[in-house]
């Protein structure tokens, strides 16, 4: 059996719904931060399949190149942002930082 | 054309875009050399916000699309007079954002990078102005990331405020979630049609057979990344929490411009990717969606949910600034709902309400700065009996809060009349009456506000010392939302002018 284009999609339906999964069910940010990268990284490679194998050109791949991009500035500026929570609250742990509440 | 000449005469209509990318260079550059000077740095970006606006005004639209991609006759990027009038909205609220800036106490007292704040709210403003006039699927994401980026520092500019950390703590993972969800959205529609370009997708979506269902999933996550930022339901839960703890500069910013830009994506992006141009009655103005499924159904449901979700919270509200917020998630659904009808009679009552949204909600929030700044808190229970002691503000204040419930004879009034006349006119009545009903709910609470400052007895010991400044501000935003409570024909011209998206 030769590798296809729905083996690509599945793969990339399970990274997404184990991204989901960690975003919603984790607890500490930085794992909520990993849970987001596997969500971009699913979505990129549904987008070098879909190029590959649709014969659609190389838009595609541009497109999973500029999300690499992004992910990276995300994270610099998501680890940024946790590092200084940390300093205030001495936890990363996203339900214990919850002075904004009615 | 060659590929080097197309860039080249794509040029000639990007002045505007170029001039905010000049700007942030040059806010960069000058905060490194002259650390000390308090003054230049919000100086320098109203000058480049005044060149950008100039070059609004001068440049053109272009004919066709900018940035071809070679294949087809289509391109990455547009500038039509939809497009413009966002650009306007969006410049005006920067241009007061700057303003709010050098006056607030939260910003001059507690960031030693000032550079980086203006320089970031340039490249916030280049980022929504980018968006306004992307058609294709990469360049929208690409300017959705860079407001969503910058927004995320921002929120968080008074890092040593613990609320500020934990608002763009919230924010950038509300935030990337959406974006994350969206670009999964993207990529299975790209596989869908095979191309990333809005116009092609319609093309395709109208002469090719297609799977319906996985064109439903991959729009709703789309639309639900575009209503992450307009803070539209389900996907409102960041806007108090952010609003709340981010300085108020960036909250009024937030509150309007980048909401603006993602109302114009949203509606570019469902009229030209899912409306039928061969069926649709240009004559009466209403765009027929391509058959398989009624995206109008789902828009109804998202606007009656976000517009009762936002007053029926700010109905429980102690801080100001958080009662705004759930006010601003409610003005959200009323627009939502203008768009609900598909039809440019919608679209135009949007883009009024948008105008006059603009004065009444910076009013508001400029008014409860200058406020807190001296008062040191938000809560609506400090300010009662202020209007006694501080007349001028509390009068202005009043002011705006009437408008935002849209009583006559305010602005805020002409702006809903527009959206709930369009709404009866093609058959929403349902819909105008929930809106109805909800604007009654938020006399509620904006009046509490009103109550406490002028029927009850003082406690505290303000005192207010009123500047020119404030006062200059404070008109250049009351005189909008009192007249065009009363002359609004230039208004709805203007409107009437930008209705039309490029193509159609």
């Amino acid at each position: 059996m030769s590798v296809g284009l729905y083996h690509f999609i599945t793969l990339s339906a399970i990274l997404f719904s184990m991204g989901i999964f960690a975003v919603l069910t984790r607890k500490n940010a930085i794992q909520v931060l990993m849970g987001i990268e596997l969500i971009l990284n699913s979505a990129n490679i549904n987008f070098v399949a879909f190029a590959r194998y649709g014969n659609f050109g190389y838009n595609g791949q541009i497109v999973a190149l500029f999300v690499i991009i992004l992910a990276a500035a995300e994270a610099a500026i998501a680890l940024a942002i946790v590092l200084n929570i940390y300093k205030h609250f001495n936890t990363v742990n996203v339900d214990e930082i919850d002075r904004l509440k009615e | 054309m060659d590929k080097l000449g197309n860039i080249l005469h794509s040029l000639n209509f990007f002045y505007p875009e170029i001039a905010l990318t000049l700007t942030f260079f040059i806010l960069l550059l000058v905060d490194l050399f002259f650390r000390k000077s308090k003054h230049l740095l919000p100086v320098l970006s109203l000058i480049g916000y005044v060149i950008t606006g100039y070059f609004s005004f001068t440049t053109p639209n272009a004919s066709g699309f900018l940035f071809s991609t070679g294949m087809a006759n289509v391109g990455l990027y547009i500038t039509d007079s939809f497009a413009f009038y966002f650009k306007l909205i969006i410049l005006l609220s920067l241009i007061y954002t700057v303003l709010f800036s050098i006056l607030s106490k939260e910003i001059n007292e507690s960031t030693e990078n000032r550079g980086e704040y203006y320089a970031l709210l340039a490249s916030f403003g280049l980022g929504m102005f980018l968006l306004t006039s992307s058609t294709d699927l990469i360049t929208i994401y690409l300017a959705f990331e860079m407001v969503s980026l910058s927004s995320y520092i921002l929120a968080g500019f008074t890092r040593k405020v613990p609320r500020s950390a934990e608002a763009s703590l919230k924010y950038i993972i509300f935030g990337a979630v959406a974006s994350g969800v969206m670009i999964y959205g993207i990529s299975i529609l790209y596989g869908l049609t095979g191309t990333t370009n809005i116009y092609l997708i319609n093309f395709y979506l109208a002469n090719q057979n297609y799977n319906t269902l996985t064109l439903v999933i991959a729009g709703l996550m789309i639309i639900g990344g575009f209503g992450f930022k307009i803070s539209m339901a389900p996907f409102h839960f960041w806007t108090p929490d952010v609003y709340e703890g981010a300085p108020i500069t960036i909250t009024a910013v937030l509150s309007v411009a980048s909401k603006a830009a993602g109302f114009a994506i949203l509606i570019r992006f469902l009229k030209v990717a899912f409306v039928d141009y061969a069926a649709t009655n240009l004559q009466a103005s209403l765009w027929a969606i391509l058959p398989g499924f009624q995206w109008n159904d789902i828009l109804a449901v998202l606007s009656v949910l976000t517009m009762t979700l936002g007053n029926l919270a700010a109905l429980w509200q102690n801080n100001l600034k958080r009662m705004l917020a759930y006010s601003s998630i409610a003005h959200a659904g009323y627009m939502l709902s203008g768009f609900v009808i598909l039809d440019n009679q919608g679209i135009l009552a949007i883009l009024i309400y948008f105008a006059i949204y603009l004065f009444m909600n910076l009013g508001a929030f400029f008014i409860v700065m200058l406020i807190s700044d001296k008062l040191g808190s938000e809560d609506i229970d400090d300010y009662t009996g202020l209007g006694y002691k501080a007349p001028f503000l509390t009068v202005s204040l009043t002011i705006f809060l009437v408008s935002l419930t849209g009583i006559p004879p305010t602005a805020g009034f002409i702006a809903k009349l527009y959206l709930f006349a369009a709404l009866v006119n093609t058959g929403w009545l349902w819909l105008a009456l929930v809106g109805v009903v909800n604007s009654v709910i938020s006399l509620y609470y904006y009046m509490r506000v009103v109550k406490n400052m002028f029927l009850r007895e003082s406690i505290s010991t303000y005192e207010q010392k009123i500047e020119l400044g404030h006062v200059l501000i404070s008109f250049s935003l009351l005189i909008p939302t009192l007249v065009f409570g009363v002359y609004f024909k230039p208004l709805i011209e203007l409107a009437e002018k930008s209705i039309r998206i490029f193509g159609f």
